[in-house]
């Protein structure tokens, strides 16, 4: 079955972020990888940018598809995963774990930013549209 | 009146085996279809490299059978079907009185007055009536047969050593676009030796009944050479990749078979008249205005079916078909290029380039196909 772990938040665009003081690490979701197909490419925002929540700030390229990446939180983007970029297969692999894509400075800092799904409302959502 | 409700997509005789193996289905010209069973690039390199296997029993199947079979081929399509052997095969399209394509076509002489005609899905049932309306008057009957067959392909450098291990036909003797009547794994089919992937490959006509037992047969013997099963969306880019045209991407009404640079399939000095020659002979005098060509994308983001090419910033064609290439490690794509275009573009001198969602993304020419096997030697 679709993986949707606990510990995450989530937006209803199928991204997930992992949250650590004002940190957060974000990727696709095991659904949103088993929706496009293999992942060929993935554009990210570059380090140092300024995200805004609900804003497409890059693409994950499938063999059938494109789909744009909705920023899930204000903030700055901090890092890129550079192994995404080498092997885009990973997001199919491990989209939880080595998959991620980029990670963010909070403007919310410690808080959790408004607006995302916990575990089991995205699990909710997805099982809506299967 | 309400609109009638849209009819449910059309299952094959594989649909329960598909399900079994966990597939992605998607819906396909009236059908429902394996997309993928895991990764399609996996499966696209298993057949380049070992083999694959394919339901295609959505294929439309036509029988034309008679004394006056080959009589109305020959006026219905556009090459010459009535010097086409029995037990040989021949790639060809079906043109409308304005010379564009209808579909294209793999016609198969199973003997001097019975010939198969397989086409597109989507077109099936338009050639079925095309081919009835130009056979009228004549010895010749036209059926739909869709139902009566399964469709199995087996496809890659691996597949002729693991159907030997199924059947007693000689297969080194099963030239290329030739077919046997055979029986593989006890069964009673129509062997070919056809494909649409690139590669060494047969196509497997059986009745829909024997398909599941064929199937496992089939994947049972290819289990230590590294067969597996492979979707649509696999055969997309394994197709795409060949260079070969997939029928509402680089064949439309809207195109002649000049255009699409397979002019060679169209026998404008046949003994008999044929539906389109008049206007297909007018465009065969004049150089086309455009012409399929092959590109190749020189960042990774991917041209998409209907993007814009552009010819030192001008839009001079259109992508009829696009994805990222397992086998080169890039973005590849088939378009129409305006004539001047893909004459005044140097192979490399970085004056292509495709709108990819409002980014000029440079793209080289090259001459189709994308990939070539090596020849058996």
């Amino acid at each position: 079955m679709m993986s949707v772990p606990e510990e995450l938040y989530y937006t209803a665009e199928h991204e997930w972020l992992a949250i650590s003081d004002s940190t957060a690490r974000v990727g696709i979701t095991d659904y949103a990888q088993r929706a496009l197909g293999d992942v060929v490419y993935v554009s990210a925002p570059a380090p140092g940018s300024r995200v805004t929540a609900g804003d497409p700030c890059g693409e994950v390229e499938s063999t059938k598809s494109v789909s744009d990446i909705y920023c899930p939180a204000d903030g700055e983007v901090t890092e890129v995963n550079p192994e995404v970029d080498e092997d885009p297969g990973l997001v199919n692999s491990d989209p939880y774990g080595a998959g991620w894509l980029f990670k963010i400075r909070l403007d919310s800092e410690d808080q959790v930013p408004p607006g995302l799904l916990s575990a089991a409302e995205y699990s909710a959502l997805i099982q809506e549209e299967e | 009146m309400p609109d009638p409700q849209p009819a449910a997509p059309r299952r094959t005789p594989l649909a329960q085996v598909h399900e079994g193996l966990g597939a992605t289905m998607t819906d396909f010209a009236g059908w429902q279809m394996p997309l993928r069973y895991r990764s399609e690039i996996a499966e696209h390199n298993a057949v380049r490299t070992a083999a694959g296997l394919f339901d295609l029993s959505h294929m439309g199947e036509l029988a034309v059978t008679g004394k006056d079979a080959a009589a109305a081929l020959d006026y219905a399509l556009v090459s010459e079907i009535s010097a086409i052997r029995p037990g040989r095969a021949k790639y060809t399209m079906i043109s409308d009185a304005d010379g564009g394509v209808i579909d294209d076509l793999i016609v198969y002489r199973l003997a001097d007055e019975d010939f198969l005609v397989v086409a597109n899905a989507a077109n099936a049932a338009t050639v079925a009536a095309e081919l009835t309306e130009r056979a009228a008057g004549r010895a010749a009957v036209v059926e739909d047969r869709t139902d009566e067959y399964a469709l199995i392909a087996i496809q890659g450098p691996s597949s002729a050593g693991i159907l030997a291990t199924l059947t007693e036909t000689d297969l080194p003797s099963l030239k290329y676009y030739a077919s046997y009547q055979a029986t593989v794994a006890g069964r009673d089919v129509l062997l070919a030796r056809t494909g649409y992937t690139g590669e060494d490959g047969f196509e497997i006509f059986a009745a829909p009944d024997d398909a599941p037992a064929l199937w496992a047969a089939l994947t049972e013997a290819g289990q230590d050479a590294g067969l597996v099963p492979a979707g649509l969306a696999a055969r997309d880019s394994l197709r795409l990749e060949a260079g070969m045209p997939l029928y509402g991407n680089e064949l439309s009404r809207q195109t002649t078979p000049y255009e699409a640079g397979l002019g060679r399939v169209v026998k404008l000095d046949k003994a008999s008249d044929f539906v389109g020659k008049a206007a297909l002979a007018n465009v065969a005098e004049k150089a086309p205005a455009r012409v399929l060509a092959g590109l190749v994308g020189q960042t990774r983001r991917v041209p998409r079916h209907g993007y814009t090419v552009l010819w030192e910033g001008k839009p001079s064609g259109t992508v009829t078909s696009g994805a990222h290439s397992p086998t080169l490690g890039k973005p590849i794509a088939m378009a129409y290029l305006d004539a001047d275009a893909a004459a005044g573009a140097d192979l490399t001198d970085g004056a292509l380039a495709i709108d990819i969602r409002g980014s000029a993304e440079p793209a080289a020419l090259i001459k189709l196909p994308f990939y070539r096997r090596q020849e058996r030697s």
